[in-house]
């Protein structure tokens, strides 16, 4: 079976297009971001606090049952955590839903009837996520891309380095974008399912580098545009079955996975979407560009 | 064609290997002969799947006030001494005053003004007069307190987040709630005893002289100098597990306290077989050990940890260099925990542990059902669309995928790594890897096959040319989880650990174990076609 037949599509030629779409998506990540870091996004529990219930049933009640009463009355955005021994329930709700500890009551006579229950405690809850964390991440994540330029730089050449790290910073960003946009849930599920695509795009992108540094060695007298693009063309089945085959791992988890973990797979179906993307619009259009510019020069001079 | 036998005894030993450390997590109970060196750990899940223990610990904040003030009057001694101002006692007096009791109202004023300029925070109260003494009170103003009762438990959460990472707990959840308490859980460990003692442990480390002209034995509280306190050094008998509490007098001012440590580790006294702690001072620290060691050869200087003398040995040379060691009676968990607690600092204030539950998984159990079926589902679509789309090759591939997995699990197994939420998603990232490797591979070979070449040419020159590139790629990668699980603490640790296991493991499956079966099939079967 074959997807694609032999390609020759010219990539780097719809650069004005595709530059134009990724910028605009960087910039509503960045506005994301600025956002995230000054709180006004639509940041999860872990991040923002909120309030923790203790709640005793008389009877046993399962999470779900639980999580159905509460997402009946609009109480969404809830961590349930049963307490072994005696029906007990932690109820962690979100500062931004706005419900109060009376509303969670309210809702659960209403959604789970015939059985009593009694608010051991209510009270407000920081953030697990302290200041520390976010920074030892944000350096740790900052270390990596330094490490991945300095890499690549040996494996190939600089330029190609920075080539990759602005698609994997891309892709960030346009995931953040989406979720900003959508206004869904900042957690750290979610940064984790943005750990992972980053990783996904930079293997997506190394590929596609691969190949181009092995038809610079074979052609050098072609322009560098024909060669980026033979390369693409060339390593195209395998982005797109590789795209496939991971975007129906991420889209059962979407469907299937149940909605405690919804936001998590939409994320990773996202990511997948646009790391696949950039790997071919993005990373090799820069370096494309950034090679012709250098060469033209050198012949200027010349 | 040549030498795949110690290729496939490889593969077999890793699966024999993988499937003897996974048994304990796939039986219910163990058979009897399942004894001696064979692992016996269930591999550790995360809280997010499995729960664990829940701790509510209130932070007594109303001590690291007091605390506060204890240092402004320590602080305020050595300033008046240094500036010889006389005065007849400073002291705090009860929960937000320092008391100061000078001989003549002279020196007060230029007491005040020395206050004014070092705490400005801090109210003073009107000048009395009292039995011939002139008494200055310090007022610590509601405001104030708060911010450092405030402060006391933002450094209280940071110290336990340290001690637990340290511990080897990984993925704990630790917040605050309300005012004054913090929420740790701790996936199921196996001794949540001993991990709530090492997180609920004040460990203020201090260095006291020992004052020799009091008899510590017949010396009452009330007949104690009063610079001077009565303080216990309690001693395990290694056999008899007796506890025998010997009374010492100390001077109550501490020369060096933990705050100038740099380091502690736990060290083997190759002599007595006796575990003991190694401590680094910086270098404030070593300048002062360097000192009073010097001043006070011959004397006896007592280690102090939360009021407990650990020991009380007596210098006998001058010590410079920043070292020292902290022995006693411990057993090697016990010395191993002091270093930790050394380590990540003391607590600000004490911490009382107010309820003490096990709870169930943070994601809920009809979550975990779900995820799991959902990520069944997943892996059925892509093994079904490798074989559809590569056939033979195909369910190669899918193979390889399988024994991803099972390395991995096996690995995470064998180092005791915690399985969480994030770690599954570093597994469908692996999924993803394991294909992506072989997909490069038979992309490959198919270009070689429509260059006319035979299928064990093509076979060859596919991973030959594709080798580069998936070294690549992982390599990329594992700088990422690496950096990762270097700085990275909680969530984002464990998520690093599956990942950076998971790619070295793809690189041995896609590179040597696809291969092996290939290379296997086509020497023991002429083919024509390959099926790919």
């Amino acid at each position: 079976m074959e997807l694609l037949k032999k390609t020759n599509i010219d990539f780097i030629g719809m650069r004005k297009v595709s530059f134009l779409v990724s910028g605009i998506m960087a910039i509503i990540g960045l506005l994301g971001i600025i956002a995230i870091a000054r709180g006004t996004a639509n940041m999860g529990i872990d991040f923002s606090g909120g309030t923790e219930m203790q709640i005793k049933f008389a009877q046993a009640a399962s999470t779900q049952s639980i999580r159905d009463a509460l997402a009946k009355a609009g109480v969404k955005e809830v961590e349930l955590q049963e307490i072994t021994g005696g029906n007990q329930v932690l109820v962690k709700m979100h500062k931004s839903t706005g419900k109060s500890a009376d509303q969670v009551a309210d809702a659960l006579k209403a959604g789970i009837p015939g059985n009593t229950f009694s608010v051991e405690s209510s009270t407000e809850i920081g953030p697990s996520i302290g200041e520390k964390l976010k920074q030892d991440t944000l350096v740790a994540v900052a270390l990596s891309m330094l490490g991945i330029i300095l890499y690549i730089a040996w494996r190939f050449d600089f330029k190609f380095g920075v080539g990759a790290v602005v698609a994997t910073m891309h892709d960030v960003l346009a995931m953040i974008a989406v979720f900003y946009v959508m206004h869904r849930e900042v957690n750290i599920l979610f940064i984790t399912a943005v750990l992972t695509i980053a990783g996904y795009s930079l293997t997506d992108t190394v590929v596609v580098f691969d190949r181009i540094r092995e038809n610079m060695h074979k052609s050098l007298k072609d322009p560098m545009i024909t060669i980026f693009n033979k390369s693409i063309n060339e390593t195209l089945s395998r982005t797109i079955i590789t795209s496939v085959t991971t975007f129906l791992a991420a889209v059962s988890l979407f469907l299937f996975g149940g909605e405690v973990i919804h936001d998590f797979a939409f994320a990773l179906v996202v990511g997948v979407v646009v790391a696949t993307y950039s790997s071919i619009f993005v990373a090799s259009p820069i370096v494309a560009l950034w090679e012709k510019h250098a060469v033209e020069t050198k012949a200027e001079a010349a | 064609m040549k030498g795949y036998t110690w290729r496939i005894s490889l593969i077999l030993i890793f699966i024999i290997a993988s499937c003897v450390y996974l048994t304990p997590t796939l039986v219910d109970t163990l058979p009897k002969w399942w004894s001696g060196l064979l692992p016996k750990d269930k591999i550790h899940l995360g809280l997010d799947l499995q729960g664990g223990t829940h701790l509510v610990m209130e932070v007594e904040t109303q001590k690291a006030v007091e605390g506060s003030l204890d240092l402004i009057a320590t602080d305020l001694e050595d300033s008046l001494t240094s500036q010889n101002l006389r005065f007849k006692k400073i002291g705090r007096l009860g929960g937000d005053k320092v008391q100061l009791t000078l001989y003549d109202r002279g020196s007060a004023d230029k007491v005040q003004a020395l206050i004014k300029k070092k705490y400005p925070d801090l109210e003073t109260l009107p000048v009395f007069d009292e039995g011939g003494f002139v008494n200055m009170q310090l007022r610590i103003n509601e405001k104030e307190a708060q911010v450092r009762k405030d402060r006391a438990v933002a450094q209280a959460l940071e110290t336990i987040r340290n001690r637990i990472d340290q511990f080897g707990v990984s993925e704990p959840v630790i917040q605050r709630e309300g005012l004054n308490n913090i929420v740790v859980q701790l996936p199921g460990i196996k001794d949540p005893k001993r991990a709530i003692e090492l997180i609920g442990k004040t460990a203020r480390l201090e260095f006291k002289l020992v004052d020799e002209s009091v008899n510590a034995a017949t010396a009452a509280a009330g007949s104690l100098p009063e610079d001077d306190e009565l303080l216990f050094e309690k001693r395990t008998d290694p056999q008899t597990g007796a506890v025998s509490e010997t009374p010492l007098v100390v001077k109550k001012k501490a020369i060096i306290t933990g705050e100038l440590l740099t380091d502690a580790q736990i060290r083997i006294d190759s002599q007595y077989n006796q575990p003991y702690v190694a401590i680094e001072f910086n270098s404030t620290g070593a300048r002062l050990f360097d000192q009073v060691t010097a001043a006070n050869v011959g004397k006896r200087f007592a280690i102090v940890l939360d009021s407990n003398i650990y020991s009380a040995p007596v210098i006998r040379e001058r010590i410079s260099g920043g070292s020292a060691q902290i022995s006693g009676s411990f057993t090697e968990k016990e010395a191993a925990d002091l270093a930790i607690v050394l380590r990540a600092g003391s607590l600000p204030a004490p911490v009382k542990i107010l309820q003490n539950v096990t709870v169930g998984p943070s994601l809920g159990r009809d979550s975990i059902h779900k995820g799991l079926m959902a990520g069944l589902i997943g892996v059925l679509l892509v093994v079904s669309f490798m074989a559809l789309y590569y056939k033979l090759s195909g369910m190669v591939a899918n193979l390889g995928m399988v024994l991803n997995i099972l390395f991995l699990m096996g690995a995470l197994s064998a180092l005791g790594a915690t399985l969480t939420l994030p770690g599954i998603a570093a597994i469908v990232l692996l999924v993803g890897m394991s294909v992506d490797s072989n997909v490069l591979i038979f992309e490959r070979i198919r270009e070689e096959l429509r260059l006319g070449k035979t299928p064990h040419a093509a076979l060859d020159a596919g991973y030959d040319k594709a080798f580069l590139t998936i070294m690549d790629s992982h390599v990329t990668a594992l700088i990422t989880a690496a950096v990762l699980f270097q700085f990275g603490t909680g969530p984002v640790k464990g998520f690093a650990v599956s990942l950076s296991l998971g790619i070295i493991i793809n690189l041995f499956t896609s590179l040597v174990a696809t291969k092996v079966l290939f290379d296997a099939f086509l020497d023991r079967v002429h083919v024509k076609r390959l099926s790919v």
